[in-house]
């Protein structure tokens, strides 16, 4: 098969393709006297939650095809992963998924962990559950509250939008930052929980299973919200996975695949907690087992906080982990280190590893390939948002608008993940 | 408290204990030889306990079709893939990258092919998994590998008249031709 020929080829089946989705644009008369419309929604729309663009056709109220358009905030982060320092790609995880970004960061932590082969102490694998959970419980409440606005219950989001500050502080107390946490380090965390941390997460497990009774007491059983999300955006265990779904949106469907379970990181293994699923996978599946991983991350944090070991909060990683401000003032090995690791002068070990947490939505895989040098030769992140996004538009073939609208918000797509 | 190293010697009788049945990597490679022939995989290693195996792409869409079906092995989630540039290797530049993983084993298995950057031209996965839409349609936004019988081979996250693919190494993130960033002391 000579190059140019396959080259030829191929730039036609492209050329068909765009030809053929420039077509599905157009309307077409699919009966005598009926019209498609076609409904753009998006790419800024308040009911979306984030940029991204669906192109609708229309019969009536249903939606008959759906072709999406993602990327309006791609950052490139694949890219300027490659001209960073591995320290410096923390930040970058922030903003993919913004709801949840500790989780984003220890994930990344990790991944750099098992590359470096460090082990990392008990204290400090206890604390990283402990923020992972806080975020997943914070990344969940603003699914499902919003998923009461989308179907026109205001109170919830407002109710929970409290709760969300006060673990904002919790994260606040802990590295200093409320969204973009840029929290841990590779080799642990940057400092010990102080007291004022402890005390104020100590009052929140406490306060909050109180303000989620009353959430959950507002909309499960609710008649308008169940009629509005029962058998809505709904998809088999089977579609699921060849869709790649993963996180709250695949167990939805019956599949108990959880990565902290199957592949347990950072001590998952010492705590008791369970798996909910559901069974039909459609949005009001989504909002139960949410709410339920909720609970179960409560109790893992009760668990965390309970048998918190005592010991260092981080590895004796020289080469990775800074040492005391106060050290790199009197002590010449320290002031090198601090100098080596800020300049990104540390060149990490050759080899390709693959780790994946639990993220919010689902398997958050970072796959690292180092050359030895002082950069990631290629990172690739497995974001859940970019890979199940793909399936909402067969979806939603058959529903309402109003249904796509909430199909979307259950589904928990973050616009920095989708985008990278 | 318990004695640690009780605990240790425990730990490793519950390891020499476990299930004849688990699919270790040891037999997946075992499983793979005997379904593709021995030739089919080179430069098979275990980086971080994970199968790596590199193979052809006139063989990767018959490989991962087949081990979807295969009811032993069960590796039908295809986790992620993606694609690689190495310039310096010539004739295999670009590269695929399969992330499969079997929820029922616990199992992993990356698979790779390589093929010359003036020939990019991979099978779809399309029909197999359909998530491999997107994860096709970003390996051509960024490294301009090309899926035929694709169903939609578009731009994905890149804006549509881009006319390179950034993700390739010959781009340098930054522009090359800038001195106020270089820094002669230590590099970039």
């Amino acid at each position: 098969m000579a190059v140019n020929d396959t080259l030829a080829g191929t730039h036609k089946i492209i050329e068909e393709a765009r030809e053929q989705q420039h077509n599905q644009l157009i309307p077409t008369v699919n009966d005598f006297n009926q019209e498609l419309t076609t409904l753009n929604l998006g790419p800024t729309h308040p009911a979306t939650h984030g940029i991204f663009q669906n192109i609708l056709q229309m019969d009536g109220e249903r939606i008959v095809s759906g072709v999406p358009t993602i990327g309006y905030i791609h950052r490139a982060f694949e890219k300027i992963a490659e001209r960073r320092p591995l320290y410096q790609i923390t930040p970058l995880t922030d903003r993919m998924n913004y709801c949840s970004s500790p989780i984003n960061n220890m994930g990344w932590h990790m991944t750099v962990e098992k590359l470096l082969g460090i082990t990392v102490p008990k204290r400090a694998q206890y604390m990283r559950v402990i923020m992972m959970e806080l975020a997943r419980i914070v990344d969940h409440l603003i699914c499902n509250s919003i998923l009461g606005v989308d179907t026109g219950a205001f109170t919830g989001f407002l109710y929970v939008f409290q709760e969300r500050e006060k673990v904002y502080e919790i994260y606040e107390e802990v590295c200093g930052a409320r969204l973009t946490t840029n929290m841990g380090r590779i080799g642990g965390m940057e400092r010990d929980f102080t007291p004022v941390a402890l005390e104020k997460l100590r009052k929140w497990v406490k306060e909050f299973p109180a303000v989620m009774r009353e959430f959950q007491s507002m909309f499960d059983r609710n008649r308008i919200f169940m009629d509005r999300t029962q058998y809505v955006g709904g998809i088999t265990a089977e579609k699921a996975l060849n869709y790649g779904f993963t996180g709250p949106n695949l167990r939805a469907a019956g599949v108990d695949y959880d990565v902290r379970v199957m592949n347990p990181y950072s001590s998952y293994q010492d705590f008791e907690f369970d798996i909910p699923v559901g069974t039909n996978g459609d949005t009001y599946d989504r909002y139960l087992v949410r709410n339920e991983e909720i609970w179960q991350s409560l109790r893992i944090i009760e668990q965390a906080l309970e048998n918190l070991p005592e010991g260092p909060y981080h590895a004796d990683a020289p080469h990775y982990y800074l040492p005391p401000k106060q050290a790199v003032y009197q002590n010449m090995e320290a002031l090198i280190y601090h100098f080596k690791i800020i300049m990104g002068e540390i060149e990490a070990p050759v080899g390709e590893v693959y780790h994946s947490v639990e993220g919010g939505n689902g398997e958050l895989g970072f796959y690292l390939i180092s050359d030895g040098g002082r950069t990631p030769y290629r990172l690739h992140f497995r974001r859940p948002c970019f890979i199940y996004y793909q399936a909402y538009s067969e979806m939603v073939v058959g529903q309402s608008l109003s249904d796509a609208i909430v199909t979307l918000s259950s589904m928990n797509v973050i616009a920095g993940e989708l985008d990278a | 408290m318990a004695d640690p190293n009780e605990e240790a010697a425990a730990q490793s009788a519950a390891v020499t204990e476990e299930d004849p049945n688990k699919l270790t990597n040891a037999r997946v490679l075992a499983n793979l030889h005997r379904m593709f022939g021995e030739d089919a995989f080179t430069d098979v290693e275990e980086p971080y306990g994970l199968l790596t195996a590199t193979t052809t792409r006139e063989r990767i869409h018959d490989i991962i079709e087949t081990l979807q079906a295969d009811e032993e092995m069960q590796l039908n989630f295809l986790t992620t893939m993606c694609g690689i540039h190495y310039p310096d290797h010539e004739g295999k530049e670009l590269g695929m990258i399969y992330h499969l993983h079997s929820l029922v084993h616990n199992v992993r298995l990356r698979l790779k092919i390589f093929f010359p950057i003036a020939d990019p031209v991979v099978p779809t996965l399309t029909d197999i998994y359909a998530t491999a839409n997107w994860m096709e349609r970003e390996a051509y936004d960024f490294f301009g590998i090309i899926f035929p019988g694709h169903p939609n081979l578009i731009r994905i996250l890149n804006v549509e008249d881009m006319d390179y693919h950034p993700m390739r190494k010959e781009y340098p993130l930054e522009d090359g031709t800038r001195e106020d960033k270089t820094d002669l002391f230590f590099g970039r």
